[in-house]
């Protein structure tokens, strides 16, 4: 029996130490700015450093922006695949696979024949229509992980009698989705809307090309030119990402998520 | 004027048609109930009236307003599911009052109406629980609520009790039907439980196959199934083959012995081969009168059960069970025991249809 049990745990402290290490000699690295004694200067130097303020925000107003855009878009297709075309499933999930197998690259060179400034669409032409473009592509980027998110989140509820409880009620079907779906199906958008946020912040290749002030091109820049602060913004992005899981967790508890563990 | 009619309903999914012919007038305040086994149409015919089905053909009115081509959320027709279908994002207060908040009634309207209706399930201190706090049963109370807070022209239940324990199933069925007499709502009850379309049912539609077998009070329906399946889908029956004697006089002979049936062979000719039907509370070992038909058998299998003893009787090919109460003074009969049965002649129920020799 004691053996039984060692065998797990063994797997278990040898998968932190795998992950917590190289972690750990990161932060290590980070606080060496200083010859001879540990620092925070080059936590200081990011966190002052206004390229990386308007970088950040400018990300996160994307993947904001991303994040309400794919909603709207993966919830009411997955809902309709579910209720009326089950049939169209496979095709539906083939096409959220794609953006895996396509490189960002191939991507991005497609929009920029696309919509470059000659063409009948030149999104490539201003700030905002080049912030809208590269909304979409993050969409695109971002889809595969959403529609799995949230398609798992409406198995899990019996969403053909909950839209006919609602529809012999009177509903239609802007508050069927609102007001009975969505709500129900809140903590697997939460899931897609992190994957989302994740994907966003840290993309380069798309945001590069399209010359946008992103916060993917600005870690580049930082570890092309600098040796410590790139350490120290791998920690701070580590951070962020463990304060979103913790708020996903926080605002996924209510009704809905306590009704799964019944 | 019926208050809602069902008229030549037929539904086909591709060439298979599940429904067909269902022609129903159904009176203001009626309780009624499609019976029947899994696959006979009764579910799909009740989705046709609510909405979510579309007929191939036929027509539906409520009112006398024709709702044929309209959308569920069109007709104010209150539905409860056999999955409850509680939202699980809202409490039993907002459940219950959400077609109300979708007909946008004012909230001085909407709280006095919910409370009204948590006091008529009997759940009025459980307005602000969730629907994984609720047993099963308080989750089908709450949705039965909320289908009636909306004042609906017509209840519908589709098998609202299958996911519940006997016991729950018992009372619950109890309050449903309390609560439709109260409230005199006309409603279409989906089951496939012979008990409970009977203790609540002002009518009956059995259903099989797509097809409506018998349209009747549960009276008319126990002891005067028309056909075969009724007779044996509807409360338990003793099914026995006979050779038409005489089909002016009802004689017909089981396993070699004549008896007389009062009435379903007038037919029938001499020599056709028919099935009788005896629900097994007509028969008796006690009463021998001269007036009443006999047959002479021996006793196969004595079953104990509590306040029933079920007793079968084999004679050469046939079989008839009967039930007889529980008598601490004398002791039930044995196995192997010669034994006469006896039953009143209109009893004895010719099924339709002559069969293969």
């Amino acid at each position: 029996m004691k053996r039984a049990k060692l065998g797990p745990w063994l797997a278990i402290v040898f998968g932190m130490l795998y992950f917590v290490i190289p972690l750990i000699g990161t932060f290590e690295f980070s606080l060496r700015v200083r010859r001879g004694e540990y620092s925070f200067d080059a936590y200081r130097t990011v966190l002052t450093d206004p390229r990386f303020q308007s970088s950040f925000l400018y990300s996160t107003v994307l993947a904001l922006a991303t994040i309400v855009v794919g909603v709207l878009l993966v919830v009411p297709t997955a809902y309709w695949i579910q209720l009326r075309l089950p049939k169209l499933r496979p095709i539906v999930e083939f096409i959220t696979l794609m953006p895996l197998v396509i490189p960002a690259i191939v991507l991005v060179f497609g929009y920029l024949r696309i919509y470059n400034s000659s063409s009948l669409l030149p999104l490539t032409g201003s700030e905002w229509s080049t912030n809208l473009l590269l909304t979409c592509s993050y969409v695109t980027l971002a889809l595969p992980y959403m529609y799995r998110a949230v398609d798992t989140g409406l198995r899990a509820i019996d969403v053909r009698s909950l839209t006919e409880a609602a529809e012999s009620l009177g509903a239609g079907w802007p508050t069927i989705l609102f007001k009975v779906i969505f709500p129900n199906v809140r903590v697997a958008v939460l899931s897609g809307a992190f994957l989302t946020f994740a994907i966003v912040i840290g993309e380069f290749t798309m945001a590069s090309l399209l010359d946008r002030p992103a916060f993917g091109p600005y870690l580049q820049l930082m570890g092309a030119n600098r040796a410590y602060e790139p350490s120290a913004l791998a920690i701070i992005a580590f951070v962020i990402t463990w304060a979103c899981m913790g708020l996903i967790q926080l605002l996924g508890r209510g009704p809905a998520a306590a009704a799964g563990k019944r | 004027m019926a208050f809602l009619e069902i008229e030549n309903l037929r539904k086909s999914f591709g060439q298979v048609a599940v429904v067909q012919h269902f022609d129903l007038a159904i009176q203001r305040g009626e309780f009624v109930s499609f019976l029947g086994p899994s696959g006979c149409g009764k579910t799909t015919t009740l989705r046709m009236v609510a909405g979510f089905e579309q007929p191939t053909s036929g027509a539906i009115r409520i009112n006398d307003k024709d709702v044929t081509g309209l959308r569920p959320n069109q007709r104010n027709v209150g539905m409860v599911f056999q999955s409850y279908a509680v939202f699980p994002n809202m409490t039993v207060a907002d459940t219950v009052g959400f077609g109300l908040k979708v007909a946008k009634r004012p909230t001085a309207e909407i709280r006095p109406r919910v409370e009204e209706m948590l006091k008529l399930i009997k759940l009025p201190t459980h307005a602000g629980r969730y629907p994984y706090q609720l047993s099963g049963g308080q989750q089908q109370r709450v949705a039965l609520a909320r289908a009636l807070a909306v004042k609906p022209q017509v209840l519908l239940l589709d098998e609202p009790l299958s996911a519940l324990d006997a016991k729950i199933r018992i009372s619950l069925r109890e309050e449903i039907r309390s609560v439709q007499r109260s409230l005199g709502i006309t409603t279409i009850y989906v089951t496939h439980d012979q008990e409970e379309a009977l203790s609540m049912s002002d009518r009956i539609v059995v259903m099989n196959e797509g097809r409506v077998e018998q349209i009747g009070t549960p009276f008319e329906i126990y002891n005067f199934p028309r056909t075969r399946f009724v007779a044996s889908f509807v409360g338990t029956l003793n099914i026995l083959r006979g050779r038409v004697v005489d089909p002016a006089t009802g004689r017909i002979a089981i396993d070699g012995q004549e008896v007389v049936a009062g009435r379903g062979l007038a037919d029938a000719k001499a020599g056709d081969i028919r099935s009788v039907a005896l629900r097994p509370e007509a028969v008796t070992l006690q009463d021998q009168s001269a007036d009443r038909n006999k047959l002479n058998g021996t006793i196969e299998e004595v079953s104990f059960l509590g306040s029933i003893v079920r007793i079968r009787v084999r004679f050469k090919e046939s079989a008839i069970s009967l039930d007889t109460f529980n008598n601490p003074g004398s002791a039930p009969p044995e196995r192997g025991q010669a034994a006469t049965v006896s039953f009143a002649r209109e009893d004895l129920l010719a099924l339709e249809g002559a069969e293969p020799s």
